[in-house]
């Protein structure tokens, strides 16, 4: 079963006040992300990421479309006691102390009263914040807010966890122990959904991505596939300090090492550019293919599209 | 009742609890009353009259004051804030957010006014040594207060749930200045004509009338309130305040939060 299908979800606004436009927020969206998967919502900022996830939440309301998270609609409160939500940037009643706030979100999500203290220490533990949970949230740290947001968001257990952008404020310290704890929920059995526009985060976690801009997905499947799809480039090294000038109309970027040369081309010009050192009676050491990223994926995705938007503007 | 409304009114009353700024205004109502006690020893005969009507008078500004104050952040601050995004993802009605809110607010108003009323019978106790019979139409000219209080809180959550905490401050203090002239509206109602009668009357009708809310110069003259007068009263302040929260509900059951 999909843990979470998204089904032509789209958001328009009206922006102006004489004259009314419309703003496409969110084009409409069709999504599935499988349980027990770990997901990643990528795109660059003010692509709809954040649109998505208060559409899930309820928060904002959507123009058409509906989504179904574990089988249920969206909009069914029994379902949101299965969830589990880190907003960006999370600001909490700072006059609180962490204790009081989980105590406060857990009994919001029906945790039981015998369990809600065992539940708030063990969350403050897991997200490292076992001695400060007495202290007002007015005295936190930027990213000490984000541990207590993501504690607020497995407090009570949930099924499914939709984090936007998680990694915002932390450490490299931080940042590696929330990577650590997304792995931990996965092997626990729980869908995280996670936005972010960091691509190395999304490439060290998920199982799968999806690409939106501009309120639009743009591509979706796991990253291996996609990124063996992304036109590539290759190195080719050779002995000697001498560049065959033909090389430069190859689009080669060359680096001299020593006796040696490096030249990293498009796959395309590969036969051409061994031609050239065929020619040139140079000595070819390796050929190696230059594995894409998923940031060439990204960028190839986002590119082409915002071109033919530059033309028509 | 329902468990999560009983949580969100406990946290808005720990919220206003934990506010400096209420304990300034609960100070400042206390000094009024005890400033009445003086103002009250050089006005020769009417020295309860005079601490009556201030101390009541004290209670009721600085309630409203207090009210408006909470009332307007109750939601735009929620917003602003985001705070209210990790409340509204867990399975929480947004009804259920409305109605806490305004139950938290109506605890904090109580509470500060029983405290605030100490103020008034101590200075009363200080007079004349001890309490009379008339003095327990204090409290039901106390109990009046805090129906006018219920009514603008609800009023200022009605506003916060579409308009900036300002706007909102403005639009309710308006309506408290406007409802506690409802009687003289009213009259100048039905000596208007033509279409100004009907718009006067029905601005009469539609602001909420405070002017019936303040007894507080008959309880001072230690004339009695009319049994029919708490009833019409309690029944009004009820009706207006679950008008003004249930249309605070309609308002933000459909709004999209930024």
């Amino acid at each position: 079963m999909a843990a979470l299908e998204i089904i032509g979800l789209e958001k328009t606004y009206s922006v102006g006040f004489w004259r009314k436009r419309s703003k496409h927020a969110l084009r409409p969206l069709h999504l599935a992300v499988e349980e027990g998967e770990i997901f990643g919502f990528l795109g660059p900022n003010g692509a709809g990421k954040t649109t998505t996830l208060k559409l899930l939440m309820g928060l904002v309301f959507p123009t058409s479309g509906s989504a179904r998270i574990l089988g249920f609609e969206w909009t069914d409160p029994k379902v949101k006691a299965q969830i589990g939500f880190l907003p960006e940037q999370p600001y909490f009643y700072d006059y609180l102390t962490a204790r009081e706030l989980l105590a406060y979100y857990a009994q919001l999500s029906g945790v039981p009263a015998k369990e809600r203290r065992r539940r708030v220490d063990a969350v403050l533990h897991r997200v490292g914040l076992p001695d400060v949970g007495g202290v007002q949230l007015r005295k936190f740290s930027k990213g000490m807010l984000q541990r207590v947001g993501i504690a607020q968001a497995i407090l009570h257990n949930p099924r499914i966890v939709f984090f936007d952008e998680p990694m915002s404020g932390l450490d490299p310290m931080g940042r590696r122990e929330v990577r650590d704890l997304m792995e931990q929920l996965k092997h626990e059995g729980k869908t995280v959904f996670f936005s972010t526009h960091v691509l190395s985060d999304a490439e060290a976690l998920c199982d799968r991505v999806a690409i939106i801009h501009q309120g639009e997905l743009r591509g979706i499947g796991v990253v291996a596939d996609l990124t063996s799809n992304v036109h590539g480039k290759v190195e080719v090294v050779w002995q000697g300090t001498r560049v065959p000038s033909s090389l430069k109309a190859l689009e080669a970027e060359c680096h001299v090492t020593g006796d040696t040369v490096r030249a990293v081309l498009p796959e395309e010009n590969q036969d051409a550019a061994i031609d050239a050192l065929r020619r040139e009676h140079l000595r070819l050491i390796s050929l190696i293919p230059v594995r894409a990223s998923l940031e060439d994926y990204f960028v190839q995705k986002l590119a082409p599209r915002e071109k033919v938007e530059g033309v028509t503007v | 009742m329902n468990a999560r409304v009983i949580h969100i009114a406990s946290n808005t009353f720990r919220e206003a609890v934990r506010d400096r700024v209420l304990y300034n205004l609960i100070a400042f109502a206390l000094l009024l009353s005890g400033a009445a006690i003086l103002v009250g020893q050089i006005s020769i005969e009417i020295e309860k009259l005079v601490v009556i009507n201030l101390g009541l008078t004290a209670v009721s500004l600085f309630g409203v004051v207090i009210a408006i104050f909470i009332g307007i952040g109750l939601v735009s601050k929620e917003i602003d804030r985001r705070t209210l995004y990790t409340v509204l993802s867990r399975p929480v009605r947004r009804w259920e957010f409305i109605v806490g809110k305004f139950l938290g607010l109506a605890g904090t108003l109580v509470v500060n006014t029983f405290f605030m009323a100490m103020g008034v019978f101590g200075a009363l106790l200080y007079l004349a040594h001890h309490f009379h019979k008339a003095d327990a139409w204090v409290l039901v000219a106390l109990y009046f207060i805090i129906l006018q209080f219920l009514i603008i809180c609800a009023l200022a959550l009605l506003f916060s749930s579409f308009s900036s905490p300002l706007l909102s401050a403005v639009f309710a203090f308006a309506l408290f200045v406007i409802g506690s002239f409802a009687e003289d509206l009213r009259g100048f109602a039905t000596m208007a004509q033509g279409g100004s009668r009907w718009l006067a009357t029905g601005a009469a009708y539609l602001v909420p009338n405070f002017s019936a809310l303040n007894v507080i110069s008959s309880v001072a003259h230690e004339q009695p309130i009319p049994g029919h007068l708490i009833l019409y009263n309690t029944l009004y302040a009820a009706l207006y305040t679950a008008m003004a929260v249930c249309g605070a509900v309609l308002i933000f059951e459909h709004r999209n939060l930024k």
